[in-house]
């Protein structure tokens, strides 16, 4: 009979051995990091091929994820004010002698994703692409996306002579119209594409946009369009800081607040952009994250200076700002927002010292509009201009209805022309005095304070109204322009701020917009997504975020 | 000894059906060009600027005018509306102003999705709608025909938005059964006919079947009953004809009329719902209409409306069609 054969204990250690290192081999990710799913605000894909549409929220999850500026925003603290560090560009410097030149001294051995380098050709390459009509790589919908936004830069279309040249192959040399301290913030929203992957696309930034080459810390390896973009890390990124922890990310686009929120509770993405405030304690309960800071954003009602407006007098427009129950509107909002005490909030270096405090005291604002001649028998009556939803606009309709209520109480009656957000911002463009604006004393569109250009002078300084600019309200005071040339002409971050304050001062002095809320930006995730540092900015990285 | 059939009606001659679909077919060509100018007039005749949307608020007019140049928008209408003409007839419907990519293009992914959506909410709604309204139209006046009516109603008056949210609270939400959005997990151009993929289909088929279900459901219900009260339905019975058999002359003569609501939803479910392709975040034509009408993006716009009001067109010829070779009487209208 034969001997039953036992099979050593030896073989099987080292069968069962190899059984996990195959199991293991084939199942462990390449890195540690796992697959983070994003549900954004956007309806599509921001544009991939250097600028981005879909406003901040393109820069925030395409443009600065495949592509870096020369000056790019410092996104490492959820604590500071986030300010400028360098990007592709090593240090920059303003001409002593000639203020309207900038030296920018370029990162050397800074590698696009094709392989191809950076150098000062490209940097001048990518600025011919925004300006420079007769450039085969000009584009005129992406100049039309980002040009506003570095309005210092010289350009004259009709010489096609150009504020940008190069010195050596890795310093490059900008020249401003004016002086201009600015400049630095405006360079930050240029970023910089391959000229070589342009090359291998045949010249067409619709083929580039497939397969598009930055020197940024991710890569795009997935474009479906309105469904997903698919980033992975760029291994040979320049800076070691930044070099992604994740595998993969994967932006979906989800406009809904209601369907993000489905789908962040439905396990299918780990993240979602602003969620409803309605549904945050659902999200809490159902153990989700809300991560939420202060960031560059009031939302406010930008006034009318127009003739027959009544917001030219002075104490309406305190009275107006004390009329407003900022609590309320808090709760309503479900805290996710912080009382505005000016334009800027009060930690900003920009907020100055100013006298005027932003807080709900309607018998003051009673007592001013009195002085003014107004009262409950003889009401102000306005008129607004609002959307019903927008980028940014938080929860316009409850909001306004709420002020709304809170003017009625101190004898201001408001009437509202509700419309679409796109609408508005026809309106906002064409200005106060516009027809389009059918006779609005007010618009409320709320805005980002991220640089100085955005925050103050593009609605205070007076050559900027329609159709030079969104100086909606016509809004004109000498001594403010004085203020804000001053601080263009301060050259030390410490000078300028000192301006900033100034005009930040003479701003919320004067009462000049109705402020009401700047927003915290909240956004839900799983437990399971780790290392997120929310910056006090508009743009966030996602290179030190991991799953759990 | 089974008594012989009712007569019918002699079949229309080859030759005369070949005239009728020809004659058909040619209306397709006015129809098409007024659908043309139909869709470009609507689009161009609606308020706002074509590029407000696309371009950034801050923008100089000097920027938009330009930009406005660059795609033809500071042309007149007619010239520009003749351009677009020339371009459809070859093939070519523009590029959209707000993504950079070809109509055509978005189109060729859009319309398969939208397509499966549609078939099968067409097969769920249909089935259902014919089920409940024969069964409802045999039992007139009985508990199951209320019951059928009911549902019908319920179908009809349910709001596709409310009902999509309420199935993914339920389904996604509470449950975590079913998917809330989307076509998988890798998106529609990595669709498989696997579990995983199918399970994604579910909430919006339900959805989209839910209106075609109940206006079916009232149509074959009410053609049955009207069907059933006729004299030769009474004679069939009278010459002892099998209940099966009667039947079948009942389905046969509803046919028609059902038939011809069919191919009208139809269409409708191949135009895409917006509301629901919307809800359940669905890459097919009514997320696309819903992306090109909120970007303004005029190009895409016309190319998808005019391709749809096409689907319509060609839909209805071949529900004609069908119809006069089931109806003779059609053929000879």
């Amino acid at each position: 009979m034969p001997r039953k054969r036992r099979l050593p204990l030896r073989d099987l250690l080292i069968g069962a051995a190899a059984i996990a290192l195959v199991a293991s081999a084939t199942t462990a990710p390449a890195r540690a990091g796992g697959t983070l799913r994003v549900g954004m605000t956007a309806a599509d894909i921001p544009l991939s091929w250097g600028q981005p549409d879909q406003g901040f929220e393109g820069f925030r999850f395409m443009g600065l994820m495949l592509y870096d500026a020369l000056i790019n925003w410092d996104m490492s603290s959820a604590e500071e004010a986030s300010g400028l560090i360098p990007g592709l560009a090593e240090s920059w410097e303003v001409n002593e002698a000639d203020k309207t030149r900038w030296t920018f001294r370029l990162r050397k051995g800074v590698k696009f994703h094709d392989g191809s380098d950076f150098d000062a050709d490209a940097v001048l390459w990518n600025f011919d692409r925004l300006f420079d009509k007769d450039s085969p790589q000009y584009s005129a919908r992406m100049a039309s996306l980002v040009n506003f936004r570095i309005p210092s830069l010289a350009y004259d279309p009709a010489t096609n002579a150009k504020g940008w040249k190069k010195i050596d192959s890795h310093t490059v040399e900008f020249t401003t119209k004016s002086p201009d301290s600015f400049f630095p913030y405006q360079v930050c929203y240029i970023l910089m594409s391959s000229p070589a992957r342009f090359e291998e696309a045949g010249g067409d930034w619709n083929k580039f946009a497939e397969t598009p080459s930055g020197t940024g810390p991710w890569q795009l390896v997935k474009l479906v369009p309105r469904e997903r973009a698919e980033f992975v890390p760029f291994a040979d990124h320049w800076d070691a800081s930044r070099q992604p922890k994740l595998d993969k990310v994967i932006t979906i686009p989800l406009p809904d607040p209601n369907a993000r929120t489905a789908a962040l509770l439905a396990g299918q993405v780990d993240w979602i952009e602003a969620p409803a405030p309605d549904a945050i304690p659902r999200l809490v309960e159902r153990g989700m994250v809300i991560s939420s800071n202060l960031y560059p954003h009031v939302w406010s009602w930008h006034l009318s200076r127009v003739e027959g407006s009544p917001w030219n007098d002075v104490r309406v427009r305190k009275a107006a700002n004390l009329a407003i129950d900022r609590d309320g509107i808090l709760a309503l909002l479900g805290g996710y927002a912080i009382q505005a005490k000016g334009h800027v909030s009060p930690g900003d270096p920009w907020f100055g010292t100013p006298s005027f405090e932003l807080k709900y005291d309607p018998e003051a604002a009673k007592a001013l509009l009195a002085e003014a001649g107004f009262g409950p028998d003889n009401p102000i009556k306005t008129k607004m201009l609002i959307s019903a939803s927008g980028s940014g606009q938080m929860l316009p309709l409850p909001m306004n209805e709420y002020m709304q209520q809170n003017l009625k109480e101190v004898g201001i009656e408001v009437e509202f022309e509700v419309m679409e957000w796109q609408s508005l911002l026809d309106r906002w463009r064409a200005g106060a005095k516009a027809e389009q604006s059918l006779g609005a004393h007010g618009i409320n569109v709320s805005y980002t304070t991220q640089d100085p250009y955005s925050s103050f002078t593009r609605f205070l300084r007076c050559d900027l109204h329609a159709p030079a600019g969104v100086n909606w309200g016509y809004h004109c005071d000498e001594e403010m322009d004085e203020l804000l040339r001053n601080a263009s002409l301060a050259f030390t971050s410490e000078e300028r701020n000192s301006w900033l304050a100034k005009v930040h001062t003479r701003e919320v002095d004067n009462a000049l917009f109705l402020w009401v809320v700047h927003d915290v930006a909240p956004r839900a995730m799983t437990k399971q997504v780790k290392g997120f540092i929310q910056a006090r900015n508009w743009f966030q990285s996602l290179t030190p975020v991991h799953m759990d | 000894m089974r008594p012989a059939p009712p007569p019918s009606l002699p079949r229309p001659s080859l030759g005369y059906m070949f005239d009728y679909v020809i004659r058909r077919v040619l209306y397709v060509i006015p129809i098409g060009l007024g659908v043309t100018i139909l869709v470009f007039a609507l689009v161009h005749m609606s308020p706002g600027d074509p590029l407000s949307a696309v371009v950034p608020p801050d923008a100089p007019e000097e920027m938009v005018q330009d930009l406005k140049k660059a795609y033809g928008f500071d042309r007149p209408l007619p010239v520009q509306y003749a351009t677009w003409l020339g371009r459809v007839l070859t093939g070519d419907l523009g590029v959209s102003v707000a993504r950079g990519r070809e109509v055509a293009a978005e189109l060729r992914i859009a319309v398969p999705n939208t397509f499966l959506l549609a078939v099968g909410g067409t097969l769920l709604g249909f089935t259902l709608g014919a089920l409940f309204g024969g069964i409802a139209g045999y039992f007139q006046g009985s508990w199951i025909d209320k019951l059928a009516t009911s549902f019908a109603i319920t179908g009809v008056s349910v709001p596709h938005y409310w009902l999509g949210l309420v199935l993914v609270i339920i389904f996604s939400v509470e449950m975590n059964v079913l998917p809330s959005f989307g076509m998988g997990p890798g998106g529609s151009t990595a669709w498989r006919w696997d579990a995983e993929h199918l399970r994604h289909l579910v909430l919006p088929v339900v959805t989209l079947a839910v209106i075609p279900m109940g206006l079916i459901t009232r149509t074959v219900r009410a053609t049955v009953a009207e069907i059933l009260n006729q004299e030769f339905v009474q004679a069939l019975h009278a010459k002892g004809l099998l209940h099966r058999q009667v039947l079948w002359h009942v389905v046969r003569n509803a046919a028609p009329t059902t038939l011809a609501v069919m191919g009208l939803q139809l269409g409708y479910l191949l135009g895409g719902s917006i509301l629901v392709e919307t809800v359940f975040q669905w890459p097919g034509t009514g997320s696309l209409l819903n992306s090109a009408i909120f970007e303004r993006d005029l190009p895409l716009l016309q190319g998808t409306i005019l391709v749809l009001a096409m689907f319509f067109v060609l839909l209805n010829l071949l529900v004609d069609i069908v119809q006069s070779s089931i109806d003779p009487r059609m053929s000879r209208q």
